[in-house]
């Protein structure tokens, strides 16, 4: 895990220990309206074995964090700064070519949208062992078998017959789940899904999930699931990372950060979730206000004009942009409250409606 | 599959009757609301009333048009008899009668001029195809470069160039000042390959230069959308070298629409290439039919007519079967 106090400084550090480590990855875009600071300052680290949440509204940045790691905006008129580290690499300085080997085969993607997400002229089958076959020198029968091995594997019933069927064939649930076959065929260390589950039914979610799980106790792979789902990662993840205008707002394990949350953000996205084990309130508190444009990000705290606590920042909160400060025990928060305050406003206002 | 085919069959047949009826109405009957009888076209200006009464009868014209129609289509598909007094001509399957200016088998005049046709056509849609598709993926790849600026400009002429005038700029420059192809003219491609093809590259280019334009800026289109689908950005995170993603991901993808045009635009070049043939002053069927139109040779426009609707009818038919096979999605009961 980065430190705050490492953000800022320029001097060259030494390679880190985490599998993963993220250091104050920037990802702008240029367009003809200003610069898009879709991820700005970013750090994180994830350990194999350990499951990281994103969280985010749209337009937090967190599918371009993710595009980001894989390395999918070299080339593209993005500009990208900060280190990302994989076991040991380096991928943001490396090149486009380095990069490509390494994806598919040590950090692999699940998107979002299976249907869209699938080529729609190749059979399922096709598509994973070109994915197997990219980084493993096996004939094509090989990799067929490999093919029909992986989608017995994710659960999808006489995968021999299957493979040869076209993504339009399968159904939603099945599609993610070929998805994950295909993702997960060259086994790699990292996998980042994007939003796995948010095209699925409810009741396949729950599959998905389940499948997934299991599939990393298998494959102690480390994974970033990104979601805006905030019952998907409770139950999923280990650390959980909020982002908002394109930083970390607060950075701590899931018991921390959905127990004692200390971000004013993450008290409005946890009013904002149904529970269906409390006693029905009248109504769900909105987060006030819209999400930030990424242009003309808000000055100071970017989440100072929908914070109800700005006020108390006796004025900083719209002019010094906050550090990302750990408050104990590696929980990270983002704010110009002391940790006494947000303690005591947590307690008295938050807790109580949630 | 083979019931959509069989299907679609049965509806080709009966696309070219409802063609060949509406033809041979406008041909057979619109004359006579203008009070010109095609037996006096066939006689022959200087013909007496009483040459036309034979030809009248010969031709059956003194029957009511339905008759007329079942016959001549008896005639392509059985063969036809023509009574001439005594005499009795026999004209073979397909039988499109005979020529009313020089009585010649309007089926064998077809097919002597279809290899023109053919050899211009098809050349012109390789050549079409490759520049065009290929300067397409480039433009879209490089979009917004000088070269896809240029490219689409030159486009933009191509549409709007017609052959008539490309064609005889070609040949003023090409034929004409440097003599690089003199004297152009068709020579059979059995009489001489090499010959039939320089005599037809300044023909093949400018035809292909219309086309190629609407080819190129579709594919752009078609490629641009394409990888900016999620399923290329699926085939880059697997780790595929960015040539394979184009290649096989993204050009697979965005072929599929030219694959359309091209059948129909293929199809309609083999019925004739009107424009173009008379340009050149080649003997295609487009000719044939320009030439028939000017004398009012009522049973070669019919018999072109009926040649090219059956193309296109038969190319769009092709069209839809290959669909099936470049898109796995469509399929068909």
């Amino acid at each position: 895990m980065s430190s705050a106090t490492l953000e800022g400084t320029s001097a060259p550090r030494p390679a880190p220990t985490a599998f993963l480590e993220v250091r104050d990855l920037k990802i702008h875009f240029p367009t003809d309206d200003g610069l898009v600071k879709s991820v700005d300052g970013l750090s994180f680290g994830l350990e194999k074995g350990k499951i990281l949440g994103i969280v985010g509204e749209s337009g937090s940045g967190k599918s371009v964090t993710s595009l980001g790691i894989l390395g999918l905006h070299k080339g593209t008129r993005a500009r990208v700064s900060g280190e990302v580290w994989l076991d040991g690499t380096e991928l943001v300085a490396a090149t486009k070519e380095e990069v490509r080997r390494l994806r598919g085969l040590k950090m692999a993607m699940i998107f979002q949208d299976p249907l869209s997400a699938l080529h729609p002229y190749f059979t399922v089958g096709a598509q994973i062992a070109e994915a197997y076959r990219i980084h493993n020198d096996v004939s094509k029968s090989a990799a067929r078998k490999r093919a029909i091995e992986m989608l017995d594997r994710v659960g999808i019933p006489t995968p021999d017959k299957r493979v040869d069927d076209y993504p339009h064939q399968f159904s939603g649930g099945m599609r993610q789940r070929a998805m994950i076959a295909m993702s997960l065929s060259c086994n790699p260390e990292l996998l980042i899904a994007d939003e796995p589950t948010t095209a699925l039914d409810v009741t396949v979610q729950a599959q998905i999930l389940d499948l997934m799980r299991d599939l990393q106790k298998e494959f102690g792979s480390a994974i970033i699931m990104i979601t805006h789902d905030l019952g998907v990662v409770a139950e999923f993840a280990d650390d959980i990372l909020v982002m908002y205008g394109g930083k970390a707002v607060e950075y701590g394990t899931v018991n921390e950060v959905f127990y004692e949350p200390q971000h004013p953000y993450t008290w409005g996205l946890l009013s904002s979730v149904t529970r269906l084990d409390r006693v029905r309130q009248a109504r769900l508190k909105p987060i006030a206000g819209s999400p930030p444009s990424l242009i003309n990000v808000p000055s100071g705290c970017s989440f100072h004009p929908r914070c109800p606590y700005e006020p108390q920042t006796g004025g900083k909160g719209s002019t010094v942009v906050p550090e990302l400060v750990d408050s104990g025990n590696g929980h990270m928060v983002r704010c110009h409250l002391s940790a006494r305050e947000r303690t005591d406003l947590f307690l008295e206002h938050v807790k109580p409606t949630l | 599959m083979g019931r959509f085919i069989v299907r679609r069959s049965i509806g080709v047949v009966l696309l070219l009757i409802i063609v060949s009826m509406a033809t041979f109405g406008i041909f057979f009957l619109a004359p006579k609301l203008v009070g010109t009888d095609p037996a006096r076209l066939f006689a022959g200006r200087v013909a007496d009333d009483a040459t036309v009464k034979q030809v009248t009868k010969k031709l059956g014209l003194d029957q009511p048009l339905y008759i007329q129609y079942a016959r001549y289509a008896k005639g392509i598909v059985a063969g036809r008899d023509f009574n001439n007094g005594p005499d009795k001509t026999h004209c073979n399957v397909p039988c499109l009668g005979y020529s009313f200016k020089n009585d010649q088998d309007v089926w064998a005049l077809m097919l002597d001029r279809l290899p023109v046709t053919v050899s211009m056509a098809i050349g012109a849609a390789v050549i079409w195809l490759v520049s065009g598709v290929s300067v397409g993926v480039l433009s879209a790849l490089k979009r917004g470069s000088v070269f896809d600026r240029a490219a689409m400009g030159v486009a933009l002429a191509g549409v709007s160039l017609p052959v008539y005038f490309t064609g005889l700029l070609g040949l003023s420059i090409f034929s004409y000042n440097l003599k690089i192809f003199p004297n152009v003219h068709y020579v059979g491609f059995t009489t001489n390959p090499l010959s039939w093809a320089s005599n037809l590259l300044i023909p093949w280019v400018c035809l292909a230069f219309l086309y190629s334009a609407t080819y190129a800026r579709l594919t752009r289109a078609n490629m641009l959308e394409t990888m900016g689908e999620d399923y290329i950005r699926t085939a880059r995170a697997k780790g595929l070298p960015e040539r394979t993603v184009i290649a096989r991901h993204g050009f697979r993808a965005a072929l599929t629409p030219i694959v359309t045009i091209f059948g129909l635009d293929l199809g309609g070049l083999l019925g004739g290439a009107v424009l173009t043939e008379t340009v050149f002053g080649f003997p295609g069927i487009g000719k044939l039919a320009v030439d028939s139109i000017a004398t009012l040779d009522l049973p070669i426009i019919l018999g072109v007519t009926l040649f090219a609707a059956f193309f296109i009818i038969v190319a769009n038919l092709i069209v839809d079967v290959l669909y099936a096979y470049v898109d796995p999605r469509v399929r068909y009961t």
